[in-house]
């Protein structure tokens, strides 16, 4: 790192001073974006979380009272931290690997592998509403296809959305139906692995699983950290399908201002985010809101970074 | 499913015995490989296919189980698109998708190739910046957000605080076209110096033609996260049924029909047609721009 030494000759000053605007300028646009929209409204948040709001009458400070209502007076907060620990947990694990297995299989297709790929790829553009409602329909207890072709060979059929037990699964699903991003990655990443090493190892004699255990995992770990991340972030993150799984499952109304079952049924698709929706635009309680939005925060930031420790890997130099 | 089934076989001079099993091997290879990918095509397409067959139903046999139409009701598809605010829900959700995507790039390109390009001090603390930005739920700042919006400037019940704040650059497209600018050689941005081309003049006669891929690819990524945006229409426009996005408007749509899935399919496929064409129209831009986020840098 330099600085500027006084002594400088006039003219090596002067490019410097240049140099400085210009690459100010062109940060400008971002500079002005993130303080006005990531560190005013975070800070904002941290002073809203102690204050009693209901947005009409001006803010009052209230100490601790709204975290201290959120931890202890209100159970919702704990199913639904519950509920968001179990989507990052076994969502998360489920999109990677059935991900890589299908990133595996699309390297080894010969025949029509451009159809398979997008076949495969296709439900990832789903706008998340849209594929929502549709597996809503496809996984109706009554009427659904799936369940019609579960009774027709005999299995049992769930009741997927309107089960409680069975409706993470049941997102989970919609979450493995739309893995075309990681399926892209992992085939970049498979297919850059140097061919030398699997003849080496099979060379060696190492079985099939043995050289995927020693040679492609390896290999594509770094892929598979950056999976993991980003999947984490955005299981913190889950909100539209839950919450319009819920409205349509429970058949109530949609639009403005409609007050629905949140989480339904029996509260098993509610998600942290959709808490700070329902306390502060339903209830009107910013302040408890506020409280919410910043442990969403933390423990996004707590996540990252266990995962980021050992491994930069998307934020290494050029 | 063995790796070994896509790499050369190095035998020398094979016995036929052993040639015999190797074929063998490679055919039960090829037929296992194959009846996995048929699987899995139909578990991502078969979706798309009930959804389509219930869509050309009559609404009475949509309350049934049955799975082919018995007759083809077409008309849904005009009843649909002629329901009230079916087509204001697509104009407001394409003024979005397209004023927010040119937005993003004007203001992000520029701040991507200062983080690729320019030495100054505070540079990786930036990039830690930006990356901090991707990784924030936006429901961590929609509350003064909202406030703000809604109580000092009155423009809840619009898009617009959706849109405004794109013109300040896109965490995730000022990372995407960073790494893709790190991939261009200096050089090239040295010769244009030595013509005598100023930095702003270098990066729109240079840089962007040869960025072309990376824009497009984070085009239609921030195109398709417009058009998908549930939460910010639902905090911002829900109010007024005149600013409803197609997303916000389709869950309403099955509200008002609840008992008709046959026309709720239509509408979400109707949704989802857009993005498919786009999709068909630009699959390499895309494809390219989803390996770059994840593999490249």
């Amino acid at each position: 790192m330099t600085t500027v030494i006084p002594t400088l000759p006039p003219a090596l000053r002067r490019k410097r001073r240049r140099e400085r605007a210009r690459t100010l300028a062109f940060l400008s646009p971002w500079l002005i974006g993130f303080g006005f929209f990531f560190l005013y409204p975070l800070l904002s948040t941290v002073y809203f979380s102690f204050t009693h709001y209901d947005g009409y009458l001006a803010p009052v400070f209230s100490g601790f009272r709204n975290w201290d209502f959120v931890f202890t007076k209100y159970p919702p907060f704990w199913q639904g931290l519950g509920n968001t620990l179990w989507l990052v947990a076994v969502m998360v694990t489920l999109r990677v690997a059935f991900g890589l297995g299908v990133g595996l299989l699309v390297t080894k297709v010969k025949t029509g592998s451009g159809f398979f790929r997008t076949a495969f790829y296709l439900p990832y553009l789903a706008p998340p509403v849209a594929a929502t409602m549709a597996f809503a329909f496809l996984l109706n207890p009554g009427t659904g296809p799936v369940n019609h072709l579960l009774g027709e060979i005999g299995l049992p059929q769930p009741g997927w959305f309107t089960d409680p037990s069975w409706s993470k699964p049941a997102l989970t699903m919609l979450a493995m139906w739309g893995i075309g991003d990681l399926m892209v990655i992992f085939m970049a990443a498979l297919l850059d692995v140097p061919r030398e090493q699997y003849e080496a190892a099979e060379l060696d004699g190492a079985s099939a699983p043995q050289r995927f255990r020693f040679v492609t995992l390896p290999n594509i770990a770094p892929i598979v950290v950056f999976a993991v991340v980003t999947g984490v972030i955005q299981a913190m993150q889950y909100y539209t399908q839950a919450i319009v799984a819920g409205k349509v499952a429970s058949g109530v109304i949609g639009g403005s201002g409609q007050q629905f079952e949140s989480g339904y049924p029996h509260g098993s698709t509610w998600t942290l985010p959709q808490m700070v929706y329902n306390l502060g635009f339903q209830h009107y309680d910013y302040g408890s809101a506020c409280v919410v939005a910043l442990i969403l925060f933390a423990l996004t930031m707590a996540f990252t970074s266990i995962l980021l420790r050992r491994r930069s890997g998307f934020l290494t130099e050029d | 499913m063995t790796l070994a089934s896509t790499l050369p076989r190095e035998r020398a001079v094979p016995a036929s015995a052993a040639a015999r099993t190797a074929r063998r091997k490679a055919v039960l290879n090829w037929v296992a490989v194959h009846s996995l990918a048929i699987a899995a095509a139909l578990f991502f397409l078969l979706p798309f296919v009930f959804v389509f067959l219930t869509s050309v139903m009559t609404d009475r046999q949509a309350l049934t189980s049955d799975l082919w139409p018995h007759h083809w009701q077409w008309s849904n598809y005009t009843k649909v698109w002629n329901t009230d605010g079916f087509l204001t829900w697509w104009r407001n959700t394409l003024l979005y998708a397209a004023l927010g995507t040119a937005l993003t790039i004007a203001s992000s390109l520029p701040v991507a190739y200062a983080l690729a390009r320019f030495r100054f001090r505070g540079r990786n603390l930036a990039l830690m910046a930006v990356v901090s930005m991707m990784m924030l739920p936006p429901q961590v700042t929609v509350i003064p957000m909202y406030l703000f919006w809604a109580k000092q400037l009155h423009l809840s019940g619009t898009l617009w605080p959706l849109i405004i704040p794109m013109a300040f650059g896109d965490a995730f497209s000022i990372f995407l076209l960073r790494q893709f600018l790190l991939t261009i050689p200096k050089e090239y941005v040295e010769a244009a110096r030595i013509d005598g081309c100023g930095e702003l003049r270098t990066l729109l006669r240079v840089i962007l033609p040869m960025a072309k891929p990376a824009i497009a690819a984070v085009a239609l990524f921030q195109f398709f996260s417009c058009w998908n945006d549930y939460f910010g229409p639902q905090i911002y426009a829900s109010e007024n049924p005149g600013a409803w996005t197609l997303s916000y408007g389709l869950e309403s749509f099955k509200g008002a029909h609840h008992t008709n899935w046959n026309l709720t399919m239509a509408a979400t496929l109707l949704v989802l047609a857009p993005v498919m064409i786009l999709f068909f129209l630009a699959q390499r831009a895309f494809v390219e721009g989803v390996t770059l986020t994840g593999v490249k840098g």
